[in-house]
């Protein structure tokens, strides 16, 4: 079983030695990060960089485009997530994903929320209920929805649609949320309100957010990760990283000078 | 100054363009209705031909076109859907065998009516004995709108924003489950015009029709049945000069049953989206 490492308890995710081509583009150089549980892990850099490549490793997302080839390993726990014989529906039930743009689906509120449980056979209407009204709670959506479930949710802000999506991933109980940009596409309450949540979540999930704006990775995470040209340039804590930043690129992208 | 007296020219030259495509569509229809009206009535509609259509209504007819179209929709609908489906959503966009197919519905959709009109004569009608026949029609015609299905189809599914598909297999769902249950209801509007698109050319095939389902005025009860659709009528009434005035009332008919058919399904579409969205 040499595709099992014992890693440390409180790393959740971790990828060593991670490449990724796009035919003969290499997007990611070499990957080694670790993503502690329970923590906020912002992956910051300028566009192209690879952090959004990156995050989508790690549900294996990256696989929808063809042409892409992996090497090296990413762990959940301690199961490396590209051996063959990965369930990769089991490893995404695990694995949520929140992104930019907030694309609920043409259902109403209630049908969002419970697609997911759904899926996965829950067929129960009463447990279906629960999972639907705790779900909206989480992510801080009940009090404005939950006397409007059956109302299409196409009709709700853009915030409260990044809300719903985010429900829509709670559902189905994952372990780890990845967030690719995603208060890129609100106005500033609704991000306030998305950043509120995002600390209230890590208390039971471990989430990996990308972010194009470095005040709020600042804010949120406790790691940084910074991506340059496909490259982890750095990886700290996030007040080491923005305060006291060991690489000069890092510095430079930090202060404006690029990005 | 030059400039400005060039664009107010050109915008009038193209309000223009759009004045003649009203003009054109409201002149024939207009002339249609003005010679066809006259033999409207609800015998016309209700009773059969007599005398070969000198006398009596085209009911028959009616029923004959109504027959073909239900058949060529069953035989297209579910295939042209679902090569969509698997073009879209299934094959490697390098895939040999997707090319192959987009290729066949690009090139079945060029080939000139009657020439499936023979090959449904030679294939249907005498190869596999369904004689002249509503079945045999309605294959030939389903050959006929399979391409537009297939296209229109493939274009609905292909405008669904990506992010459904991502949303929902990020969930953990599989591609059947995010087919069935998210790109498919979001595609139906586009499917369903290109099916009313289909419609609108199985009403008005003729040439093809006459080949395969023959041009009996009996009421066709089986499938193989021969039978006369509206628009086979149509050209029999003029061209062997049984009756121009019938031919027109037949046209009208034809135009109204199309304007029907548009208006209830963009009725149920809109239903079908506010029930969704």
């Amino acid at each position: 079983m040499d595709n099992v490492v014992s890693i440390k308890q409180d790393i959740k995710m971790k990828s060593v030695d991670l490449d990724l081509y796009y035919q003969d583009f290499q997007a990611l150089h070499g990957i080694n990060m670790e993503i502690k549980a329970n923590h906020v892990t912002a992956l910051i850099g300028p566009s192209g960089c690879g952090k959004s490549t990156f995050l989508r490793t790690l549900n294996r997302l990256n696989e929808l485009i063809e042409g892409t080839t992996i090497k090296g390993q990413v762990y959940l726990d301690n199961i490396s997530i590209y051996e063959k014989d990965v369930d990769v529906v089991a490893l995404r039930k695990r694995v949520g994903m929140v992104f930019q743009k907030p694309s609920v689906f043409p259902m109403s509120v209630y049908e969002n929320v419970a697609y997911g449980p759904r899926i996965h056979g829950v067929k129960n209407r009463s447990q279906l209920d629960e999972i639907v009204e705790k779900s909206l709670r989480d992510a801080n959506l009940w009090d404005e929805m939950g006397s409007r479930l059956n109302s299409p949710a196409a009709r709700m802000s853009g915030g409260q649609q990044q809300r719903l999506v985010i429900a829509r991933v709670l559902a189905v109980d994952p372990e780890v949320i990845l967030m690719d940009e995603p208060a890129s596409a609100l106005d500033p309450i609704s991000t306030a309100k998305l950043e509120e949540l995002i600390a209230d979540l890590k208390n039971n999930y471990t989430i990996v957010i990308v972010t194009h704006n470095m005040q709020q990775a600042a804010r949120v995470s406790d790691f940084t990760g910074f991506f340059l040209n496909g490259r982890l340039v750095e990886f700290n804590r996030t007040k080491e990283l923005f305060v006291n930043p060991s690489s000069q690129q890092t510095e430079d992208y930090i202060t404006g000078r690029f990005g | 100054m030059a400039n400005d007296m060039k664009d107010k020219l050109l915008t009038f030259m193209f309000w223009l363009s759009g004045l003649i495509i009203i003009l054109i569509l409201a002149g024939i229809i207009g002339y249609v209705v003005y010679r066809g009206i006259s033999s409207l009535s609800l015998d016309f509609i209700l009773q059969p031909p007599s005398r070969a259509g000198r006398a009596g209504g085209i009911s028959t007819t009616i029923v004959g076109t109504v027959y073909l179209t239900i058949i060529s929709l069953l035989a297209a609908v579910p295939i042209g859907v679902g090569s969509a489906i698997y073009l879209e959503e299934y094959a490697h966009s390098q895939s040999r065998f997707a090319s192959l197919v987009n290729l066949t519905a690009e090139t079945l959709a060029g080939i000139p009516s009657i020439v499936f009109g023979l090959f449904g004569f030679v294939f249907f009608v005498i190869f596999l004995g369904m004689g002249w026949s509503v079945l045999s029609g309605g294959l030939t015609m389903a050959i006929m709108i399979l391409p537009t299905i297939t296209r229109t189809s493939q274009e609905a599914i292909l405008a669904v924003a990506r992010e459904y598909r991502e949303n929902s297999l990020a969930l953990g769902a599989s591609r059947w489950q995010t087919v069935r249950k998210v790109i498919l209801p979001s595609a139906l509007p586009g499917i369903v015009t290109g099916i009313i698109l289909s419609i609108g050319r199985a009403v008005g095939e003729t040439a093809a029709i006459i080949l395969t389902a023959g041009s009996s005025l009996g009421m066709p009860i089986s499938p193989l049945d021969p039978a006369r659709t509206m628009s086979v009528h149509l050209y029999i009434m003029a061209m062997e000069g049984i009756s121009t005035e019938r031919a027109f009332g037949t046209a009208c008919l034809i135009v109204v049953l199309i304007v029907i058919i548009n208006y209830l399904a963009n009725l149920s579409l809109n239903r079908l989206t506010r029930a969704m969205s």
